[in-house]
């Protein structure tokens, strides 16, 4: 997705060291080759059977770290989200809330939301990520399916501006009604903080410099 | 109102009369409002309020003495832990996190230890020692943190005593922290890797001291609540919240347990090496109040069952590694406890800056420009007192991380409040929320 060049992070000095020529970019996960090991390809195949629309609904599978994530796109989540919860082998009755990220460089899909699914009756887990445009930033609201998605739909709203749809109160809930703007986002403007010393200010903390 | 209170008068607005209640004459009250035509009546308990366990506010609305509606309003505590962490390395990290859940500063951070180590690819590289001490850790860190549940629990309904006795037991346990770690809460002791140091001399002899005390003081507080009929009046079939009502609140802890579901990570899925000690998972079938009361109760006893076999463990250990031994990772020295808490030892100073220009120049790289985590993102969760602490890590390829997200239990569970308090009386909704036990350090973040 981004590309680091340098030194990784300090730019502009007169670097002298060597390592200017370097360039690293950051992993770009593709879709997962089967098999996927443990109990994945299980549920993939189960899902597929009991899902019909699983080829359009689910864009890639990623396989990373021993765990696994489906990429749904967001019009079939719902549908998705229900043959989790309902089909008698999969049985994902747990959500255990959202996750929003922003990543503003992955153009068309800035934002993303990640929910962790538990299956208490088989002892699983897996990952649905969702991602959306910044430029309409609405994901279907899962609270139907699990009510406890309830406040934390409503956090990623308060914190990353993303839009549930369908849910029953969307509202800030740990910022105060009236703050403009969502801070967890990567373009929230920090403010620097103001030292009586000639004039000068402390930068902001996305502004300082800083290894990356 | 007979006298006149220029900070609690009552006013008339849009939505209709409202009274500010601050004390005084409760009579005067109810004979004023008795003689408005409205019935319903809406309550707005808190955000400052003794018994709401912190700065929450509760917006009940009321016939009679019955909740018809019960609203949780929070956010009092927000600090922005998350996304302060984003401009800070990854061990940083750790002392940031550890102030979320305030009463189980142990828990944030191993779980956001966990997560990273995932990340990372460490998992299975972490010295056993080191799991040893965080298992020792989390345990006692689980005391204290049922002691207050127990103590501020048994307080907002009416019992002081016990309050007393838990906070006595509260202290032994914080005075070992404090022996270990320099510091009675918000650590920062478990680092990614490992431990930021190993256990002083005497520490396992003290614990074993410690756990004999509390075994026998936990009887005192057992004898003053369990089968006292009035503490059973006031919490038996209170509070009520069933299997199916947990699963699709996605609540955890002593909470779904008390539903009857045997329900514990650390059997589950045994992290830190869980799956080597002996314990019970305690449930109840009751559903309410004091089934989750006794659930803590028991479960006190359990933690002290592991912690002396964690002590056993460590006695046969000692002098093993408590940090990962790569050293691109490891923290580049072993810190020691000084009498003003945690710091450097003066024997990495004296290495570093008199004998090795190498250690000073790999110590100065990995403090403060860090380690690279590779890009990716990981989920852990540890089983707190309150239930799932996860953690949720994405990672840039940086020596930040790129988004830090903690799946709080008591942020998710406090969301049953309403389930359990609406349709019963207004004194019932303190048991309630008492038995959530929410930290809102841990809900607002």
């Amino acid at each position: 997705m981004s590309e680091n060049n340098g030194m990784f992070g300090a730019s502009g000095s007169g670097d002298t060291s060597g390592f200017g020529g370097l360039a690293r970019s950051a992993a770009n996960f593709g879709s997962s080759e089967r098999p996927y090991g443990s109990y994945f390809d299980e549920i993939t195949d189960e899902l597929e059977r009991a899902y019909p629309e699983f080829n359009s609904a689910i864009e890639k599978v990623v396989i990373d770290r021993g765990e696994l994530t489906l990429h749904v796109k967001r019009e079939k989540l719902f549908d998705t989200a229900m043959k989790l919860r309902d089909t008698q082998s999969l049985r994902f009755e747990v959500c255990l809330g959202v996750s929003g990220v922003h990543y503003p460089e992955d153009k068309t899909r800035e934002l993303h939301a990640v929910y962790p699914l538990l299956s208490m009756t088989h002892n699983r887990r897996i990952r649905l990520e969702v991602s959306a445009p910044d430029s309409d930033p609405h994901i279907p609201s899962l609270v139907e399916v699990w009510a406890g998605n309830n406040w934390h739909e409503r956090e990623t709203w308060d914190m990353f501006g993303i839009i549930f749809d369908g849910h029953p109160g969307l509202t800030r809930i740990l910022m105060p009604d009236d703050w403009p703007g969502h801070p967890q986002r990567k373009d929230y403007p920090l403010g620097g903080i103001p030292i009586e010393y000639k004039g000068a200010t402390v930068p902001a903390p996305s502004e300082r410099r800083s290894y990356r | 109102m007979t006298t006149h209170d220029s900070y609690a008068s009552a006013t008339d607005t849009t939505e209709g009369r409202v009274y500010s209640v601050t004390g005084g004459d409760w009579d005067s009250l109810v004979t004023e409002i008795g003689q408005t035509k409205e019935e319903r009546v809406v309550v707005n308990m808190g955000p400052q309020h003794p018994s709401t366990h912190g700065v929450l506010r509760l917006v009940l609305e009321l016939e009679g003495e019955t909740i018809t509606e019960a609203r949780a309003g929070i956010g009092y505590l927000h600090t922005g832990i998350e996304k302060n962490t984003e401009y800070r390395t990854w061990t940083q990290g750790v002392t940031f996190v550890t102030r979320m859940d305030y009463l189980a500063p142990i828990f944030n951070e191993t779980a956001y230890c966990l997560s990273l180590e995932k990340l990372l690819g460490i998992t299975n590289d972490i010295p056993e020692r080191a799991s040893e001490i965080r298992v020792l850790m989390m345990e006692l860190n689980r005391i204290s943190s049922h002691m207050v549940a127990l103590g501020t629990g048994a307080l907002e309904l009416g019992a002081l005593s016990p309050m007393i006795f838990a906070f006595r037991e509260r202290e032994k346990v914080l005075d070992v922290f404090e022996m270990i770690s320099g510091l009675r809460m918000n650590m920062a002791y478990v680092r990614p890797g490992g431990v930021a140091q190993d256990l002083p001399k005497g520490a396992i002899a003290k614990i074993r001291e410690t756990v004999k005390e509390l075994r026998h003081n936990f009887k005192d507080n057992e004898k003053l609540l369990v089968g006292n009929s009035i503490w059973m009046l006031r919490t038996k079939g209170i509070g009520y919240l069933d299997l199916a009502g947990c699963t699709t609140l996605g609540i955890t802890g002593p909470v779904l347990r008390s539903a009857g579901m045997p329900w514990d990570l650390r059997k589950t899925e045994p992290y830190c090496g869980y799956e080597n000690y002996e314990f019970d998972v305690i449930t109840t079938n009751t559903c309410d109040v004091y089934g989750r009361f006794l659930i803590r109760m028991q479960e006190l006893e359990q933690s002290l069952r592991i912690i002396e076999q964690a002590c056993d463990k460590l006695e046969k250990s000692e002098g093993q590694p408590v940090m990962v031994a790569d050293k691109k990772i490891a923290w580049p020295s072993q810190l020691s406890v000084g009498s003003d808490g945690m710091g450097n030892s003066l024997e990495h100073i004296r290495e570093i800056m008199g004998t090795s220009m190498e250690s000073l120049i790999h110590h100065f790289k990995l403090v403060t420009e860090g380690f690279r985590v590779p890009a990716g993102q990981a989920y852990a969760a540890v089983e707190s007192p309150r239930g799932e602490t996860g953690v949720h890590l994405v990672s840039d390829g940086g020596t930040r991380p790129y988004r830090v997200h903690f799946r709080e239990p008591s942020f998710n569970n406090l969301q049953a409040t309403s389930a359990m308090a609406e349709g019963g009386m207004i004194a019932d909704v303190i048991g309630a929320v008492a038995s959530i036990d929410p930290v809102m350090g841990g809900v607002d973040r």
